[in-house]
C-alpha cells in the first residue's frame, strides 16, 4: 500500500517536474510551476520559510518522503534502479552508513554556500542537477519529436505545431550534464541510492530529521524469521536485518521491504506495542498449523512472479513503442533538414560570435550579479524556458551553469518575462512588463570599424547605409549621426545615448556586423531603473 | 487558460486534418499543393488525355508561321532532386526531364520555345539545345534574347559574342525570334537601353544579322519605364526600325490595374492596343502573373470552381491570355509533365473568354487588388541580398497570409489569434529567422532589380513592424 501510494506520488511529480524543463511554450508553469518551488533548496535560497518548515514538518512524521516522491534527482535514479531490478532481482546488501563522506561533503556544500562558490553548489544540489539534466539532454529530445510533429504539421498546413531551434547553449553544460548523468546513472544502477545517502547534502541534511521521525519502517522481531529479503530489496541498503535494525537516517521510506516481507515482520508506522502481543497469539496458531502453510507460500510466490513477469512484457512493447516513435521522428527530422537546404540564390549568413563582455549581463528580475550568484541553482529553468534563445549557462567558475544573457540568436524581447515568473529560487525575481520596460539591465556600445557602413561600399563607391540598430531600439536611445562631424557625405553612425539604454541586446541581435557585431551590450552589475 | 484551450483545439483540429487526409488523400492534397493545381480535383489527367492535333495557332502576318497559342518558356527548367532550377540553382539540370518534356511538347503541336542566355544560371540554351537537336530543324521556331544587362556585356562586341554564343549552345544557324531582353528596365530605362542597343550600335548589327538570315524576327520584350516601349514604336512607325513581333506582359491583372498595383507599370490593356494599332504581334508573358494567378485566394478558388467546376484556376489565366486574336503566342514556364499536359489541353483548342466571362474575370481582378498583396512574382531578379535576406520568400508569405486571410490587425477581431499563429508559426517556416525583415538594413541595393519596382526597403519594413506588432500582443498579464 505504502509502495502504491507513494510510487503513483513519486511519478506524478517527476512527471510535472520534468514537462516542467521540457515545455518550451510557456504554458505549462502557470500549471506545475510550484513543483520547482517545493524543492528544498530552491526553497532555502528564495527564503520561502512555508516551504521550509511543511518540507520539515512532512520528514518529522513521514520520515524522508521528499526523497522518494518529491525529488526528481531521486525518482529518476529509482526508475534506473527499478530497470536494474527486472533484470536482477533481490541483488541488494546492507552496508554501513558512510560517515566520512556524507558529513564532509555537506560540509563543503554549506560552506560553498556561505562563500557563494557557485561551482560546488551547481554539482551537488540534487535539483539543480536534474534541472540541468532534464535540459541539456532531455529537452533536446523532446523538441526533435516537437520538430518532427511540426513538419508533419507544416506539411498539413497547420499551425498546431510550431518547430524550435535545438541547439547546444553551451558545450560546458552539455558535457557536465552528460558527465553527471553517467555518474548518477551508474551509481543508481549498481547501489540505488547510494548517491542520495552519500554525497547528497540535501540528503543527508534531512537525514537528521528522519532519524527522529515519528513514522518509520521497522522491524517486528517476534515475526521476522532472518530471511534477509528485506535487506536484499532495500535500495538504500539501511536494512540490517541480522541485528533487526533499520538505519533511519539513510531511509527513504520507499517501502519496497514491507511488500517483499511475507511475514508480515517489517511494518511503517508507530511502534507495534499492544498489537504486537495480539498480533503474536495468531499467526503463532498458523505457524502451528505449520507444514501444510508451505506449499500456499509457494504458489503465492509462484504467482507473485508471474505478476511480474507481465509488466515486464508490456514494458518491451513499449519500448519497442517508443523506438519505432522516435525512429520515426528522426526521420522525419531528416526529411525537414533536406528540404531546408533547397534556398537558391541566398548570400551565406556568416554565424556571428559571441562577444567578449567584460561584465556579464544577467536577466531583468536578477536585480544585480550578486543576487543571481547567491541565490541561483543553476537548474536550467530559465535556459530551458526563454523562447527567445537569449539564455545560456555560464561557464565561469564562480557562477558555473548560472545564465547569462547573449544576442546572437535573438534579444531580450519586450512582451516576455518568462524567466523571472519561472524561477524557483528569487535570483530572478518576478516583475512586469512594465517594469522591464524600463529596466537596465546593461548598456550598448559600439566599435568604429566594425559598423557596416564605414567599411561596405556599394557598386558606385559609396558607404551602405545603414541603421538598423537605430531602426530598432525600442527606447529611442540611439540616433544617426555623421561620422564626421558637420560633414552630411560621411557615413551615418550609431551614437548611443546610455541613460536611454535598457540592454535588451536588439541592437546587438540585428546588426548586420558579422562575426563580431558593430554594437554589443555590456552588463550591468546592478540593474537600475531608468 | 484560454490560449491553452485554444491550443488544445487547434491541434485537435489538426489531428482532425491529418486523420482525414488518410479517408480524403486526393482532396487534402489538392489542396495543399499548389504546384499541382486543382488539377486532382477534376481526376488525373494523364498522357492519354492530350489531344495530339487540337491546338489552337496564329499566323504570324511578316513570315507567315503558323504559331502554337502555347508557348514553351525555358526558364523554370527542372533540375534533379525535383524541383526547378530557379529554386536550387546548385542542382544539375534534369536533361533526361527536359527532353521528354520537349518531346511531348513538340508531339502535342506545340512549336513555340523560348529561352535565354540568363536563364537558369546561363544554362538553359544549353539544355534547350541538345532537347531540340534530337528534332528536325523546320519542326520549331526558336526564340532568344540579347540579355546584356551587365554593364560589362554593353560594348558591342560582347553583344555579337552573346548572340553567337546563342547559335552555339541551341545548335542552330539562325534563331526564329530574337528579342532585346527587358527593355526600360534599370533606374533610368531609356539610358540603359541607348548603354545596351543604341550608342554601342547593336541594334543595327541585329538588323544586319536579320537581312541575312541569321535572324527570321526581330523585336524585344517590355519591362518597366513606358518611355522606351513608345519610343521603339515611334521609331517603328517612322521606318527606323521594324518590330516584327514584341513581348509584353499580359493577364486579367494586369489589363486594367497593372498601374494601380505599381506605379511604374503600364496597363496591358495600353500595350496591347498598341501593338493592335500597328498589327505587331504580341507574345504574352507572365500570363499567370509570377504563378500569383494559380494559387489566387479561397474564396476566388470558390467562385471559379461554382461556374466551372472541371476548369482549373490557372486555365482561366491562360484562356484568358490567349483570346486576343493579336496574341501570337502564350509562354509558359512549364517545370513538370502535368503543368504541360494542362496547358495542351486549355489550348487544344483554345476556348475563347466570353463577354461575360470577361466580366466576371475583371470582377475578380477588382477583388484581388483590393486585397493589397505586394506585386513581388517571385522572379528573383533582387537576390542574392548581400546581406542575406530572402526577399521574395518574406514577400510570397506575406501575400500568402492575406490571401488566407491571415492578416488582421485588429486585436478585438474574433479570428485574431489565430491568425495571429498563422503568421508567425509561417513565417519562421518559410524564412529562417536571420533571413527575416528585421535584418533589412535598407541599403537599397535590390531595388533596382525589381521588375515591378517595388520599394523593397519600405515594403520590408511594414511586415517587420506588423510582425513586430503581432509579437507584442503577447502579453499575458
Amino acid at each position: 500500500m505504502l509502495k502504491t501510494i507513494r510510487r503513483i506520488l513519486a511519478v506524478l511529480c517527476f512527471v510535472a517536474v520534468t514537462l516542467l524543463f521540457l515545455d518550451f511554450t510557456g504554458t505549462l508553469h502557470h500549471w506545475i510551476g510550484w513543483t520547482a518551488r517545493v524543492q528544498f533548496f530552491p526553497a532555502v535560497l528564495a527564503a520561502n520559510f512555508i516551504v521550509i518548515a511543511a518540507l520539515v514538518l512532512l520528514t518529522l512524521v513521514f520520515g524522508r518522503i521528499y526523497c522518494s516522491v518529491i525529488c526528481p534527482l531521486g525518482v529518476m535514479q529509482d526508475l534506473i534502479s527499478w530497470l536494474h531490478g527486472k533484470r536482477k532481482k533481490n541483488r541488494f546488501t546492507y552496508s554501513k552508513e558512510m560517515k566520512w563522506l556524507r558529513y564532509p561533503v555537506l560540509l563543503v556544500f554549506i560552506i560553498a554556500f556561505a562563500l557563494g562558490a557557485g561551482a560546488a553548489l551547481t554539482l551537488l544540489e540534487p535539483y539543480g542537477t536534474y534541472g540541468m539534466i532534464a535540459t541539456n539532454l532531455f529537452q533536446p529530445i523532446y523538441q526533435w519529436c516537437n520538430n518532427g510533429l511540426a513538419a508533419i504539421a507544416g506539411h498539413y498546413e497547420s499551425y498546431a505545431f510550431y518547430s524550435v531551434d535545438v541547439w547546444i547553449k553551451s558545450t560546458t553544460a552539455l558535457a557536465l550534464s552528460a558527465g553527471l548523468f553517467v555518474v548518477i546513472g551508474i551509481l543508481a544502477w549498481r547501489g540505488g541510492r547510494t548517491y542520495c545517502n552519500t554525497i547528497c547534502p540535501v540528503g543527508t541534511l534531512l537525514s537528521f530529521l528522519s532519524r527522529f521521525s515519528l513514522l518509520k519502517v521497522r522491524i517486528d522481531n517476534d515475526k521476522c524469521i532472518k530471511c534477509g529479503l528485506c535487506t536484499r530489496n532495500c535500495k538504500s541498503s539501511c536494512i540490517n536485518h541480522e541485528d533487526g535494525t533499520v538505519d533511519h537516517s539513510r531511509c527513504v521510506t520507499c517501502g519496497n521491504c514491507i511488500t517483499k516481507c511475507k511475514k508480515d515482520a517489517i511494518y511503517y508506522g508507530r511502534p507495534r506495542k499492544s498489537s504486537v502481543n495480539a498480533a503474536t497469539s495468531s499467526p503463532s496458531k498458523i505457524e502451528g498449523a505449520g507444514g501444510s502453510m508451505t506449499t500456499p507460500e509457494k504458489i503465492s510466490n509462484n504467482s507473485s512472479e508471474l505478476v511480474v513477469d507481465k509488466p515486464k512484457e508490456t514494458i518491451d512493447k513499449g519500448k519497442r513503442a517508443f523506438l519505432i516513435g522516435t525512429g520515426t521522428a528522426v526521420a522525419t527530422i531528416a526529411l525537414a533538414q533536406a528540404q531546408k537546404k533547397v534556398d537558391g540564390g541566398l548570400a551565406a549568413i556568416e554565424e556571428k560570435e559571441m562577444p567578449k563582455r567584460k561584465n556579464p549581463i544577467t536577466p531583468p528580475g536578477s536585480v544585480s550579479a550578486r543576487n543571481m550568484a547567491r541565490h541561483c541553482t543553476a537548474c536550467q529553468l530559465c535556459v530551458a524556458e526563454c523562447p527567445n534563445q537569449v539564455l545560456v549557462p555560464s561557464g565561469d567558475m564562480l557562477t558555473l551553469m548560472q545564465p547569462m544573457m547573449t544576442y546572437e540568436r535573438g534579444y531580450c524581447r519586450p512582451e516576455c518575462t518568462r524567466c523571472s515568473q519561472v524561477c524557483p529560487t528569487g535570483a530572478i525575481k518576478p516583475i512586469t512588463l512594465e517594469e522591464k520596460s524600463s529596466l537596465q539591465i546593461g548598456y550598448a556600445v559600439w566599435a568604429h570599424f566594425l559598423c557596416i557602413p564605414t567599411r561596405d561600399k556599394d557598386k558606385d563607391g559609396k558607404p551602405i547605409s545603414c541603421g538598423n540598430c537605430a531602426n530598432h531600439c525600442p527606447t529611442g536611445a540611439i540616433t544617426m549621426v555623421p561620422l564626421e562631424d558637420g560633414n552630411e557625405e560621411s557615413p551615418m553612425v550609431p551614437s548611443i545615448n546610455r541613460a536611454k539604454c535598457i540592454g535588451c541586446g536588439n541592437c546587438e541581435y540585428v546588426c548586420p556586423a558579422r562575426p563580431a557585431a558593430a554594437i554589443h551590450v555590456e552588463g550591468l552589475e546592478d540593474h537600475r531603473t531608468i | 487558460m484560454n490560449s491553452e484551450l485554444k491550443n488544445n483545439m487547434s491541434r485537435r483540429h489538426f489531428f482532425k486534418v491529418a486523420g482525414g487526409a488518410a479517408v480524403a488523400s486526393s482532396a487534402v492534397l489538392a489542396a495543399c499543393d499548389n504546384n499541382k493545381k486543382e488539377v486532382n480535383t477534376s481526376g488525373a489527367i494523364s498522357e492519354a488525355d492530350v489531344p495530339k492535333d487540337k491546338m489552337t495557332y496564329r499566323t504570324n502576318p511578316n513570315t507567315g508561321d503558323r504559331v502554337s497559342l502555347l508557348g514553351y518558356g525555358m526558364m523554370r527548367l527542372p533540375v534533379e532532386g525535383g524541383t526547378s532550377g530557379r529554386e536550387n540553382p546548385d542542382a544539375a539540370i534534369d536533361q533526361e526531364l527536359v527532353n521528354k518534356e520537349i518531346d511531348f511538347a513538340l508531339a502535342h503541336g506545340v512549336n513555340y520555345i523560348d529561352t535565354s542566355p540568363a536563364y537558369c544560371q546561363g544554362r538553359s540554351e544549353h539544355a534547350t539545345g541538345i532537347a531540340l537537336s534530337r528534332h528536325p530543324r523546320d519542326k520549331y521556331y526558336i526564340a532568344t534574347k540579347l540579355s546584356n544587362f551587365a554593364p560589362e556585356t554593353w560594348p558591342l562586341e560582347e553583344g555579337q559574342k552573346m548572340f553567337h554564343n546563342s547559335l552555339k549552345e541551341l545548335q542552330v544557324d539562325y534563331v526564329d525570334y530574337l528579342l532585346l531582353h527587358g527593355v526600360g528596365m534599370g533606374e533610368n530605362g531609356p539610358e540603359e537601353f541607348d548603354h545596351r542597343y543604341a550608342e554601342n550600335g547593336l541594334l543595327d548589327w541585329l538588323v544586319e544579322q536579320k537581312e541575312a538570315g541569321k535572324i527570321r524576327n526581330l523585336g524585344f520584350s517590355n519591362h518597366g519605364d513606358i518611355s522606351v516601349f513608345d519610343t521603339l514604336l515611334q521609331w517603328h512607325d517612322e521606318g527606323d526600325y521594324h518590330w516584327d513581333f514584341v513581348q509584353i506582359e499580359l493577364n486579367y491583372l494586369d489589363w486594367k490595374h497593372a498601374k494601380e498595383i505599381n506605379d511604374r507599370n503600364t496597363n496591358a490593356e495600353y500595350l496591347y492596343n498598341e501593338l493592335k494599332k500597328r498589327d505587331i504581334p504580341a507574345v504574352i508573358m507572365e500570363p499567370l502573373l509570377g504563378g500569383r494567378l494559380a494559387k489566387v485566394p479561397d474564396s476566388i478558388v470558390a467562385e471559379m470552381k461554382q461556374r466551372e467546376p472541371d476548369m482549373s484556376v490557372a486555365s482561366w489565366a491562360f484562356r484568358y491570355a490567349g483570346t486576343p486574336d493579336g496574341v501570337l503566342t502564350v509562354l509558359s514556364g512549364m517545370t513538370y509533365m502535368d503543368h504541360l499536359m494542362e496547358n495542351i489541353i486549355t489550348y487544344s483548342p483554345l476556348k475563347p473568354i466570353s463577354k461575360e466571362e470577361n466580366e466576371f474575370l475583371e470582377r475578380i481582378a477588382d477583388k484581388m487588388v483590393a486585397m493589397n498583396t505586394i506585386p513581388c512574382n517571385d522572379c528573383k531578379y533582387c537576390m542574392p541580398c548581400p546581406y542575406g535576406i530572402d526577399i521574395p520568400a518574406i514577400f510570397v508569405h506575406y501575400n500568402k497570409c492575406i490571401n488566407d486571410g491571415n492578416l488582421i490587425k485588429e486585436e478585438s477581431d474574433s479570428d485574431y489569434k489565430r491568425a495571429r499563429k498563422a503568421f508567425l508559426v509561417g513565417y519562421d517556416r518559410s524564412v529562417p529567422k536571420l533571413r527575416q525583415a528585421n535584418h533589412c538594413i535598407a541599403c537599397g541595393q535590390c531595388k533596382s532589380h525589381c521588375p515591378q519596382r517595388i520599394d523593397i526597403p519600405k515594403e520590408l519594413k511594414r511586415i517587420d513592424d506588423f510582425a513586430e506588432q503581432l509579437k507584442l500582443s503577447d502579453k499575458k498579464d
